[in-house]
């Protein structure tokens, strides 16, 4: 069910009905069973794989917290055990429990990495196999991904690392933790939810609360303008512009990183938008995973910025515990001592962020261009870290830090960064994207910017009219945004302007929105990760 | 608490790590500085700290990792 | 009170705006393909045909009221419209029989040869011009292609949103009303393309109608049973589609089996006079108002003689309404015939 079909409309109305008639105390069942009744839609046979994550995780929870449970027990009871006795005995219940998650952690990537990443396994299996002349190539599996497998699974086993931490108790409650995992306004393109944050609004009893829905709702409406209005309607000339290479190179490979950019902003941000006003209508707080990356200075800020709840998940469960792992720590080390201290200080995070880096890749796809994506982006990040001695001496040089203008080329130098390999991201194809954006440096095609080329990949005037409309509001929003929320600056407005403002922006939705007949129903592009 | 402050300073000269309060919240110290500084202190103090000990009230400021070392150490 | 209001307000000022875009953008159909008003004009007609019939462009162009009331004293209205499936073709029955109760209902057969909703665009083309009702709903659904909304024929805007680019004079002209396009539900076309070759038909994989298609054909059969009406099944002389021998065995037994009077215009050509050559506008797809008109002089001539259906032309009250009716037919096929002359195509149709 596509958040901009007329059932997802009709579906969140339904339950938006019901969830405030039934008793309170129904509320999470209700969401636990609409969320299994979206997940049934989307396809029967996917319910397996969210059940299996959903048990496996419960029990392993369930074990760990016990253990931690008759481990404060036994301390109380035997207060007179020395330090060592009690350090002891809390690192045999720390191994047991180790099983435990380890059990956990195997399991579910593995089915994740099974899933998703077999056939690109089996096709890089094959590559070697063809250079070595053998031709008994594997064959491919038949498998289908599931509905949001990368990020309920992700959205786990943060869970079920946390429980390990010792950070909260585990959920005793199956029901609960079920829809914790399957929660279906996030379930198709996040946020990755970190469960003690979630759970506070998630089950409690939620009464109707005219000011919560009142933003919900403008929220919602907000992503849909943004989603129907400009990503969907510029989606016909990305995809024209990704269809024909041959035809579209040089200028037109700017051309599309621009509109991919704007696509993808307007789809991914909108799409959340749509989640967390769902989410506020019913009185759940659901995290925020942006705030207005566009305005970023540089890529490490954006990926502060952009997608938050993925990058706070790479940080705290995989970043920070390789780079500090022992062996990791040994190494460096013994690099210290090797090639002195500046590289061997280095060493852990270098080390540890191309891991992070090149599995980032890989979550956003189970193909080269995403891994040689992701490792640009580590490319970059080091890059920039390298070069701030330079940084600092340019500064000392010239004193442009803090102007307006200065800050407005870092804005634009990180744009041009982020969206340049995007392209990868287009194509889908690594030799194919670098021979593209060479054209653009050879081609000298430019005069499409004049010649009315633009209008032949799929877009009217009257719909580059309506885009621009549709970022200049966007652009607006966001920098008033800046200094707090737009739509308590709205509500502060007087009713008429309010009022006229809402249908505004409900009319230029129906109306300018690329929905129905003649546009092709377009996924979210976060769906298929 | 000097091999400590003279940690830190290393990383980011320009900033009084002794009176600074908010490294985590204010955004002085990114995810790589944490991991160095986690990496330093191993090598100088011989603690490892925990993933889970990276958290913002542990790192905002010297005295709260200083703290964290200690308690650490206790526990080894 | 005053909250009152404001809410009030409010809510009246979001419906007006609502209704008042989607009336600018649903399209008018007063220029270019007029024959999307078809449906919609029965509405306001005086609803006491002797006389209905339904059918896709095969009835709306190939027949003529006026020339049956002119020669019969029929009274006969045509509720057709382009590619109208036969489930829509019984819906639209079903909703005529709540406004009036006619003699006969006549129903051409090429519906028949589709089984199931073909294309969206013609969906609409019947169906928008429906009046709001269950009747309505339930010939949207049976009509539906897979990826349609059923709200989407309830608030027409959903469909019609895109045309913001293309709202134009017209759609402000016929805001708050339209004018009558045609009447009794008769599409004329004055001018003239002569057949030339007749392409055969395709060989097809089967030839048996489908059965969704006799199941709606049943049902009519049992509607106008139910309600003491005379169905007449009518095949129209359009040269293509082609009409197979197959299907043409096949509508003789049906209608033998159920007791109906079924004609086969196709089989009649010479009968009536139709002369290819100067009777269709398009090359045989459709006839224009000579062949409309010879073909209503024959039907006429069997509802009145086989199935008795009154002379109405001596019904001062009725006489008077047809009169009018005459009146615009005649002027109509005047300025098309002028137009014809002047120009060589039908300029007030183009609406240029």
């Amino acid at each position: 069910m596509l958040f901009t079909s007329f059932d997802f409309i009709i579906f969140i109305t339904l339950l938006f009905v019901m969830y405030y008639t039934v008793p309170k105390k129904y509320q999470w069942k209700l969401l636990l069973a609409f969320s299994y009744i979206f997940y049934f839609i989307a396809g029967p046979k996917f319910l397996f794989y969210i059940l299996l994550t959903t048990g496996s995780t419960y029990v392993s929870g369930i074990k760990i917290g016990k253990l931690y449970e008759d481990q404060s027990l036994y301390l109380k009871a035997n207060k007179e055990l020395s330090r060592e006795e009690k350090k002891a005995f809390k690192a045999k219940v720390k191994k047991r429990a180790w099983k435990w998650i380890l059990g956990c952690l195997l399991l579910n990537f593995g089915i994740l990495f099974f899933i998703k990443y077999i056939n690109f396994t089996i096709a890089n299996i094959n590559w070697f196999i063809d250079r070595l002349n053998d031709r008994e190539t594997l064959s491919f599996i038949d498998i289908a991904l599931p509905l949001g497998i990368s990020f309920y699974t992700f959205q786990t086993m943060g869970y079920i690392i946390d429980v390990y931490r010792g950070k909260y108790p585990p959920e005793k409650n199956f029901g609960k933790l079920a829809l914790f995992v399957s929660f279906f306004p996030q379930l198709i393109q996040g946020p990755i939810s970190r469960f003690d944050d979630l759970a506070k609004t998630l089950f409690r009893e939620n009464s109707f609360n005219y000011n919560e829905f009142s933003f919900g709702l403008q929220r919602i409406l907000w992503g849909y303008f943004k989603k129907l209005v400009i990503a969907d309607r510029i989606l016909v000339a990305v995809q024209t512009l990704i269809g024909d290479t041959a035809m579209y190179d040089g200028a037109y490979v700017f051309v599309l990183m621009v509109f991919y950019t704007v696509q993808l902003y307007c789809d991914f941000t909108g799409g959340i938008d749509i989640t967390i006003g769902i989410a506020q209508i019913l009185g759940i707080k659901v995290q925020e995973n942006f705030i207005r990356p566009a305005f970023s200075k540089n890529i490490a800020e954006f990926w502060r910025r952009w997608h938050i709840s993925l990058g706070t998940w790479f940080k705290e469960y995989l970043f920070y515990p390789l780079s500090i792992w022992k062996p990791m720590l040994n190494f460096s080390r013994f690099a210290r001592s090797k090639f002195g201290d500046s590289i061997g200080k280095k060493l852990p995070v270098f080390l540890s962020a191309f891991v992070v880096w090149f599995i980032t890749g890989a979550w956003h796809g189970a193909s080269w261009n995403f891994i040689v994506w992701g490792l640009l982006n580590y490319i970059f990040l080091m890059g920039s870290e390298e070069l701030k001695p330079f940084y600092s001496w340019f500064h000392s040089k010239f004193d442009v830090q803090g102007t307006l203008g200065f800050k407005l080329f870092q804005i634009a130098r990180t744009n041009l960064l982020v969206s340049s390999i995007r392209l990868l991201d287009c194509y889908r194809d690594v030799p194919g994207t670098f021979k593209m954006v060479g054209s653009f440096f050879t081609k000298n095609n430019f005069n499409i910017f004049v010649d009315g080329s633009l209008l032949e990949i799929g877009l009217t005037s009257a719909d580059y009219w309506v885009i621009t409309g549709g970022l200049l509001l966007v652009l607006v929003v966001a920098l008033i945004g800046r200094k707090g929320s737009v739509r308590e600056l709205m509500a502060a407005k007087p009713v008429i302007v309010r009022r006229t403002a809402f249908y505004l922006l409900i009319m230029s939705i129906l109306i300018f929105g690329a929905y129905g007949v003649g546009y092709e129903s377009s996924q979210f592009i976060y769906n298929q990760f | 608490m000097k091999t400590l402050l003279s940690i830190l300073k290393d990383l980011h000269p320009e900033i009084d790590f002794e009176t600074h309060e908010q490294l985590i919240d204010k955004g002085v110290l990114d995810s790589f500085d944490i991991v160095t500084i986690a990496a330093e202190i191993d090598n100088e103090y011989g603690v490892s700290i925990p993933a889970d000990a990276i958290v913002p009230e542990n790192f905002n400021s010297a005295k709260a990792l200083y703290a964290l070392i200690e308690r650490l150490e206790e526990e080894e | 009170m005053k909250k009152i209001i404001s809410i009030f307000l409010t809510i009246a000022v979001g419906l007006g705006g609502f209704f008042s875009v989607q009336r600018l953008l649903v399209p008018k159909y007063t220029k270019g393909i007029v024959e999307g008003t078809l449906i919609e004009e029965y509405y306001p007609e005086a609803k006491n045909h002797d006389v209905i019939i339904i059918g896709d462009c095969e009835v709306y162009e190939n027949i003529s009221p006026i020339t049956m009331w002119e020669e019969y004293g029929i009274t006969s209205f045509i509720r057709g419209s382009a590619q109208q499936l036969i489930w829509q073709s019984y819906y639209l029955l079903e909703e005529t029989l709540k406004y009036e109760k006619p003699e006969v209902v006549v129903f051409n057969v090429l519906a028949l040869k589709y089984d199931q909703p073909q294309k969206e665009e013609y969906n609409r083309l019947t169906l928008d011009g429906m009046k709001f009702s269950a009747t309505k709903l339930k010939a949207v659904n049976a009509s539906m292609m897979p990826d349609e909304n059923v709200l989407s024929y309830i608030f027409p805007l959903f469909r019609y949103h895109s045309r913001w680019s293309e709202v134009n004079s017209e759609d402000f002209e016929n805001f708050f009303g339209k004018r009558q396009m045609f009447h009794n539900g008769y599409y004329m076309r004055a001018d003239v393309k002569p057949v030339e070759t007749v392409p055969s038909g395709r060989i097809l994989p089967d030839y048996d109608f489908g059965d969704n298609a006799y199941k709606y054909l049943n049902m009519m059969v049992e509607l106008c049973e139910e309600n003491d009406i005379e169905l007449v099944l009518i095949k129209a002389p359009s040269l293509y589609p082609y009409w197979y021998d197959e299907w043409e065995q096949q509508m003789e037994d049906y209608s033998r089996k159920k007791g109906l009077k079924y004609i086969n215009y196709l089989e009649l050509v010479d009968e009536i006079d139709l002369d290819f050559a100067v009777d269709t506008y398009d090359a045989g797809l459709h006839l224009n108002v000579t062949g409309a008109e010879k073909v209503a002089m024959h039907l006429g001539k069997v509802l009145s003689e086989e199935f008795d259906i009154e002379d109405r032309r001596s019904n001062q009250q009725i006489a008077a309404i047809w009169e009018k009716k005459v009146e615009f037919y005649n002027e109509m096929k005047k300025n098309q015939y002028e137009e014809l002359e002047q120009y060589g195509y039908i300029k007030s149709l183009k609406g240029e």
